[in-house]
């Protein structure tokens, strides 16, 4: 009797590891099934072009000739000799580096006001972040005309209060803080509304334990709970619009193409117009790379200080 | 909830001073964007102007930017384009994200790898090569142009996934007991319990693919296949600025359907761009 049952329960897990066995097996192809369009598309639509691009970078291919040859790292060096690359990558730092933190403070600023108390909270969060929807493109040429040197807005509000406005899309010394102006106004909402997610998630208990240890003012709150709560939704807003303003491209396009005298050249401007209107390909992919490292640079700088952080 | 204090009222009032001043440099784009399309061009450039027209002129710009180019078709070519591309992206993101997320198989972790490296890229990498290949496929200056370099969102799976992963085995394992295929319960079980999540990713596609201007503007000539974007740029250059109320006109034209869903659905897009943001 027991001799049959331990057979049975033998039979019984053998049973039970092939049915898992078998099910493993199906599960894999299931998965494998449900995977492989993505993987598919991903690696003709990303992995496979980022390939080409490195391997196009090291080529003099002008888009269409019959013959390309390999030259190394000449794209490169050239890239490095050129004027107009340096000053688009300045430039570009320079636009990235200002509205990345005006963008950043107004943000922050508009989202512990507008938190701060329920009147007309619905109206501000919806106006500030119109920006983040609308057709960048369109705006831009708005601005055109908000920023025209005689007709336009700002300098006939300037002119009321004595101040003579500048020609700012076209002269050297404006044009690329007026860009960085739009930019601001542009990314400002979406700072803001992540700001708005961090502030919320703060437990009220933190607040009144601040204040029983005697923290009263408006800003020592802000010092001592705001601030520091904030911490990884402020890293976070940093990088994204770190990534974001490196790419650019839209208002230069419309409104300057790079100029008066590549005073507002950046680097997504600079590659299309080598890989797209010269069609330069190879010289192209080499300033891509570039692009790429510098993004990758900014994402790399995350992980590193949420590295840090952790370490607290 | 989060903490509210009651504000003195000094303070209530510089909150509104503060944020009224800075809500109209945000509208004043916008306003003067709609004004300037109401007016004829003796009051766009003029050193006196006023928010409203003297002489109304609305109907001499909108029909002329109905009329100078094929406006409303940029905007059907826009709702094609980005209907097609969150259509697509939604097929093939989902199964992998529910494969990531729910099933066991080899090269689970690399492929989830290759996801996260690909979100790092940004768009604009591949442009050249995606131009160079679709050059030789003769298909430039297409739908399938604007629409293919789109078909795959890895922010789409990678946000899908996360969703998939709260999700509770038990409802999955009692779906398989009542016989349910792996792909029923995807469609009839995961996507009905990830609604948030979809919404978020939804806006987050339409959005970015109704305003690209970078990829259309290479990829397209012909005005059959121009998206907003592209089209008013064109339009713009053409006029060479002499027809000002016009081209408000049109950019007030392309900016309406968006800023209409995002009023009529407030909540979602700040939930969705607040959501895809903070998973990224």
């Amino acid at each position: 009797m027991s001799k049959e049952t331990e057979l049975t329960s033998e039979d019984l897990s053998k049973q039970r590891q092939s049915f898992i066995r078998a099910r493993k097996l199906s599960v894999s192809y299931l998965a494998y099934s449900m995977s492989t369009p993505a993987l598919v598309l991903i690696m003709l639509v990303l992995i496979f072009p980022v390939l080409a691009v490195f391997g196009l970078s090291f080529t003099d291919w002008l888009f269409g000739a019959k013959h390309l040859n390999f030259i190394g790292i000449k794209n490169y060096a050239q890239m490095l000799g050129d004027r107009v690359f340096w000053k688009s990558l300045s430039n570009t730092l320079i636009y990235v580096g200002t509205v990345v933190p005006g963008s950043f403070i107004i943000g922050l600023v508009v989202a512990i006001l507008i938190q701060s108390s329920t009147s007309l909270r619905g109206f501000y969060r919806a106006v500030y972040f119109l920006p983040v929807v609308a057709s960048l493109l369109a705006m831009a040429i708005v601005w055109e005309i908000l920023l025209h040197p005689t007709v336009g807005l700002l300098n006939l509000f300037l002119k009321n209060i004595g101040i003579t406005g500048r020609d700012w899309l076209n002269e050297s010394s404006t044009v690329l803080m007026a860009l960085a102006g739009i930019g601001i106004w542009q990314m400002s909402g979406f700072s803001m509304v992540l700001f708005l997610s961090g502030l919320v998630g703060i437990p009220i208990e933190l607040y009144e334990a601040a204040e029983i240890d005697g923290a009263d003012s408006a800003w020592d709150r802000f010092r001592t709970v705001t601030w520091p709560m904030l911490g990884p939704v402020s890293l976070f807003v940093l990088v994204i619009s770190a990534i974001r303003s490196s790419q650019v491209f839209d208002t230069v396009k419309v409104l300057t193409r790079g100029g008066p005298n590549k005073a507002s050249e950046v680097l997504l401007h600079t590659m299309y117009t080598e890989g797209f209107a010269f069609m330069r390909s190879g010289y192209g992919s080499a300033i891509t790379m570039v692009f790429l490292v510098f993004i990758l640079g900014i994402a790399l700088a995350q992980m590193k200080l949420l590295e840090k952080r952790t370490h607290y | 909830m989060s903490y509210v204090r009651k504000l003195s009222p000094l303070a209530v009032s510089v909150r509104h001073v503060l944020l009224m001043t800075g809500a109209a440099v945000m509208l004043i784009p916008f306003i003067w964007m709609v004004s300037l399309s109401l007016k004829p061009p003796q009051e766009i450039f003029t050193i006196n102007p006023s928010l409203f027209p003297k002489v109304w002129y609305a109907w001499e710009n909108y029909s002329l930017a109905f009329k100078a180019q094929p406006l409303l078709r940029y905007v059907l070519n826009g709702v094609i384009v980005t209907l097609t591309i969150f259509t697509v992206q939604v097929l093939v993101a989902v199964p992998c994200a529910y494969a990531l997320a729910k099933l066991d198989f080899r090269g689970k972790g690399l492929l989830f790898s290759l996801v996260l490296f690909c979100l790092l890229i940004p768009p604009q990498v591949p442009a050249i090569p995606l131009y160079i290949a679709f050059w030789k496929l003769r298909i430039l200056n297409s739908y399938a142009a604007l629409i293919l370099p789109f078909t795959i969102s890895v922010l789409g799976i990678f946000l899908m996934r996360q969703f998939f992963k709260m999700v509770p085995d038990d409802l999955i394992d009692a779906a398989r007991l009542d016989g349910m295929g792996e792909f029923t319960i995807v469609w009839r079980i995961m996507i009905p319990n990830a609604v948030p999540a979809l919404v978020a990713f939804g806006i987050f596609s339409v959005i970015a693919h109704w305003n690209d201007f970078f990829w259309p503007l290479i990829a397209i000539q012909d005005h059959q296949f121009m998206t907003p974007p592209l089209g008013i740029m064109t339009f713009r250059n053409d006029e060479a600025g002499n027809e000002y109320g016009a081209i408000m006109a049109a950019a007030v034209v392309i900016c309406l359907p968006l800023i209409m869903a995002f009023l009529l659905a407030q909540r979602r897009f700040i939930e969705g761009i607040t959501f895809t943001g903070l998973k990224r």
